[in-house]
């Protein structure tokens, strides 16, 4: 690794006024993606500005159905929150899938949410939820906040504070696992509000997590497994790679999707 | 360079590092507390599995300056004089090592997988939530019976761990 200077920002003022001042700085949250990359130099920031220690970046609330969770909530504390699984426990079971235990107790929501690996866990929740992304000057909405592998929305000193949505009626996440590193090879998050149904795709998509027209329309005239069956999706955008070819994740989607549902209809 | 201070095994502790000083490096090379391994070296291991706060973490994937003012616990830290912590009690009994590299991380990963389940520990939650801590020896079967023999010998001592 290359030397780097760390800030501890108090902060969401101090940690921009701290970025603004750095040559090449960077954010850090957990710090479970971006100091390994920094380890093999894939990432050299000249400043490292910890956000880590920002009280207001912090906490999960409900008020009714409407649930806020703050940026820098790590995946430990989304997996144990009794009232979010009361509400939503597609998401604490999608956070208890994330890395291992001693990676869920320092990665953050927010992290993972900025980072926007192609195969992270929260961007299929984040999109299929129809959540707001919360930053420190403005509300994205889902749709628009992933923009492609590794990138977002996001302008280079904006910073994530939370992300809020509404508790879906249903939804179910189902992952399929690369063996080694146990990233998503495929994984599907669905969530029905009662009349429509979203289905988000991570870990598949070339260009990063994607919502899946073909299992969205099939889910809407039966949301059942065998609702899904017979249903294909197009392998054309999808990722080859020396894990599994486009058609293998092709059709990894669909029997994603009907674990996913399996899961929501409990 | 930084100066860190921390609080490690109940010790208060200072040094000055780099910014890019991994805390599993500041524990080994300043403090000498080589119980901590360094094995991938790319968080996949778990031989570097400490705990910072009460929390089982991996200081391979940590700067030592984010841990300046933490409250850290090594395998150095978990024995009460010549009474081994009743993980490393029953890692030694059920043989739950072979060449003994993953031991210490392994160990840690258990204190704080018993922390997290007062209700107790079943066979199927130990192998789950040993996905973090790799033994190349393969190993598990008995690590995974030395971690549940310790969980039912703890009971609802199980907070002492933390």
């Amino acid at each position: 690794m290359y030397d780097v200077n760390y800030h501890r920002a108090g902060s969401l003022q101090e940690a921009l006024k701290l970025l603004k001042d750095a040559d090449d700085g960077k954010f850090l949250a957990g710090g479970q993606t971006l100091i390994p990359a920094m380890k093999t130099r894939l990432a050299a920031p000249s400043d490292l500005i910890d956000l880590s220690h920002i009280a207001e970046l912090k906490g999960i609330s409900a008020a009714g159905r409407t649930v806020t969770i703050g940026a820098g909530t790590t995946h430990a504390e989304v997996a144990a929150s009794a009232d979010l699984r009361a509400l939503c426990p597609a998401l604490t079971h999608l956070a208890n899938l994330i890395g291992d235990p001693h990676v869920r107790h320092m990665g953050t929501i927010g992290g993972s949410l900025a980072n926007n690996d192609p195969a992270a866990d929260y961007p299929a929740a984040i999109l299929a939820l129809a959540a707001t992304v919360v930053t420190d000057r403005r509300e994205i909405a889902a749709e628009d906040f992933f923009t492609g592998l590794f990138e977002t929305a996001l302008e280079e000193d904006e910073i994530i504070t939370a992300v809020r949505f509404e508790a879906p009626a249903k939804a179910g996440y189902a992952k399929f696992p690369n063996p080694a590193s146990r990233y998503a090879m495929t994984a599907v998050f669905v969530a029905s509000d009662g009349n429509a149904v979203r289905a988000a795709v991570t870990g598949a998509g070339d260009d990063g997590v994607f919502r899946c027209a073909e299992v969205e329309a099939a889910l809407d005239t039966d949301f059942s497994p065998s609702g899904l069956d017979g249903v294909r999706v197009p392998a054309d955008a999808l990722m080859t790679d020396i894990h599994a070819s486009a058609d293998y994740r092709a059709s990894l989607v669909v029997a994603m999707a009907k674990c996913a549902v399996t899961m929501a209809n409990g | 360079m930084t100066e860190i201070s921390m609080s490690v095994n109940g010790k208060e502790v200072s040094g000055t590092v780099e910014g890019r000083t991994l805390l599993v490096h500041f524990l080994r090379e300043a403090l000498g507390l080589t119980g901590t391994h360094v094995g991938c070296d790319t968080s996949q291991c778990g031989a570097c599995t400490i705990h910072m706060d009460g929390r089982s973490v991996k200081s391979c994937s940590i700067l030592a300056v984010q841990a300046d003012g933490a409250r850290i616990l090594t395998i150095e830290g978990l024995a009460e004089g010549d009474a081994l912590h009743p993980v490393q009690a029953a890692f030694k009994e059920h043989h739950g090592l072979q060449c003994g590299f993953c031991t210490p991380g392994m160990i840690m990963a258990a204190t704080d997988m018993i922390r997290r389940h007062p209700e107790g520990l079943t066979e199927a939650t130990v192998r789950e939530e040993l996905e973090g801590n790799i033994c190349r020896c393969t190993g598990y079967h008995n690590i995974v019976k030395a971690i549940l023999a310790a969980s039912e010998a703890m009971g609802a001592g199980a907070a002492r761990a933390a």
